[in-house]
């Protein structure tokens, strides 16, 4: 076996032994290492405020409000840029953040601890479904459920994994793969097994019993007409808001993927990919031996199917952290685990098994923690081999939400997006110097 | 040669889909076999490719 062979063995090998446990939230100024009052991250490689696309410059401007420093959209526009706030990737700072990403000092986010390896990363809070900071949605209505988040609804779950001695994130993901979830776009498992584990502890904590509180009330008349009775405690709004969204597991999923594709980064001679992201405009993706360095190229739009009333000629190009899942070997990697996806994506069930299988020949191993039922349990293509995509002409295959190109409308559909074949090629390069 | 075509074909395609596509059409017993050169046929690749063996 040729030394970078071995050396992509030994990343794979690390990746699958990593083991991202949820052990706390606390606020992003507190907690991730670097961050600081005037630094906002977001998704993808790093990008000027001049080169945003719609959906991101939303999601700061909003941020910007959020945080105290603006009290409308012009003048936050004027603050990003001016250069006082800074921008970096969530990637950066071991953080990552669904579609535009943005995670400001003020938000609190989960804090996952690999316990195999050590280290710890971040994700914010998931807001749900519609408008929303991430789709560059930065209206009261906005603001108000991003305050409820921070403010009533982390407290109550920060004090829960605490009672809990930590939940077992990756093992809630293997299990939802056995339930029909890919673990990117079809959510519903990971998040009624998150919610199961988690909700025994939610009702036991001294925040949950509380009704009243000093934050915007959450309207969760679409869950039960109960909510507007302000009878409920504030375990019941936790869990009702849970329930109402199937993205909830989805940030602290990706959390424990970069968790693991951080166990691969930095061995030497490695060829396996360790960070794919994307900020809107570009799509970039790093190499285990190639350290910090980013290859980049202009993002494409997704294909897949649109919501009534909007056409492809809406969309945003790709973006966001969330293809760190398919990084690790799930999300589009596992389609075949979840062929109900084709509902949401286009496309029938066996094109769900297409794309697994595709996969297989640009991995350099079957994963022995996620497994396809379908498939004889078959592990999921794990470790993507640079050399493989560009010998192959097969990039990774990305299941992903697709956002409107201005900020403030949110997701206007959901469909399968090709990297740019041109970085893997630029990977290449740089690896044979 | 010529009695092959007077009998039922079963034709494995590789390369272009649109060849089995068409013969599918036609009725006709295909297997497409998706295949392109490898590093999309780029020399230059390839030479890369070679040194990180």
């Amino acid at each position: 076996m040729s030394k970078i062979d071995q050396a992509n063995q030994e990343a794979v090998k690390r990746m699958m032994l990593s083991r991202p446990v949820w052990v706390d939230v606390g606020k992003a100024k507190d907690v991730i290492p670097g961050m600081k009052d005037n630094l906002f991250l977001h998704a993808g490689p790093p990008i000027t405020w001049d080169r945003m696309s719609g959906p991101l410059k939303g999601a700061i401007i909003g941020g910007i409000i959020y945080e105290g420093k603006a009290k409308n959209a012009e003048e936050a526009e004027k603050i990003a840029a001016s250069g006082e706030i800074e921008f970096a990737p969530c990637h950066h700072f071991n953080t990552v953040g669904p579609m535009a990403g943005v995670t400001t000092p003020s938000q609190m986010v989960f804090i996952l601890e690999d316990k195999e390896w050590g280290g710890f990363t971040y994700s914010n809070m998931n807001e749900g479904y519609g408008k929303v900071l991430r789709y560059g949605a930065f209206d009261e209505e906005v603001l108000n459920r991003l305050k409820w988040l921070d403010n009533v609804y982390a407290p109550v779950i920060k004090e829960a994994v605490s009672l809990a001695g930590g939940v077992d994130i990756k093992s809630i993901i293997a299990q939802a793969l056995h339930m029909g979830d890919d673990g990117h776009n079809r959510n519903r498992a990971t998040t009624s097994l998150f919610i199961r584990t988690i909700a025994p502890f939610v009702a036991e904590t001294e925040w949950g019993k509380k009704k009243d509180y000093d934050a915007p009330r959450l309207d969760l008349s679409n869950v039960s007409e109960y909510f507007k009775s302000g009878k409920a405690s504030v375990a019941a709004e936790v869990l009702a808001f849970m329930h109402s969204n199937d993205l909830t597991s989805l940030n602290a999923i990706m959390a424990a993927c970069k968790s693991m594709a951080l166990a691969a980064h930095g061995v030497e001679n490695s060829t396996i990919v360790t960070t794919m992201s994307r900020n809107g405009t570009d799509f970039g993706i790093r190499v285990s031996s190639t350290g910090d360095k980013w290859f980049t190229a202009p993002a494409n739009v997704p294909d897949g199917l649109y919501f009534s009333g909007y056409t492809a000629a809406d969309a945003n190009a790709d973006i966001g952290d969330s293809v760190i899942t398919e990084t690790v070997g799930i999300g589009g990697f596992a389609m075949a685990a979840a062929p109900a996806i084709v509902n949401f994506i286009g496309g029938s069930p066996a094109d769900a098994f297409e794309a697994t299988n595709e996969m297989y020949e640009i991995t350099v191993a079957e994963n022995n923690n996620f497994n396809i039922p379908a498939m004889d349990f078959k592990g999921t293509p794990t470790g993507i081999d640079v050399r493989k995509v560009v010998e192959k002409g097969i990039v990774p295959r990305i299941n992903t939400g697709i956002a409107h190109k201005e900020p403030g409308i949110g997701q206007v559909g959901a469909g399968i997006v090709k990297p740019p074949m041109e970085i893997f090629i630029d990977a290449i390069k740089e690896l044979a110097k | 040669m010529e009695d092959l075509f007077k009998k039922e074909l079963k034709i494995i395609n590789m390369g272009l889909e649109g060849f089995a596509e068409t013969l599918k059409e036609r009725g006709t017993t295909v297997l497409h076999v998706r295949w392109q050169p490898p590093a999309m046929g780029d020399d230059s690749l390839l030479s890369l490719l070679d040194k990180l063996k």
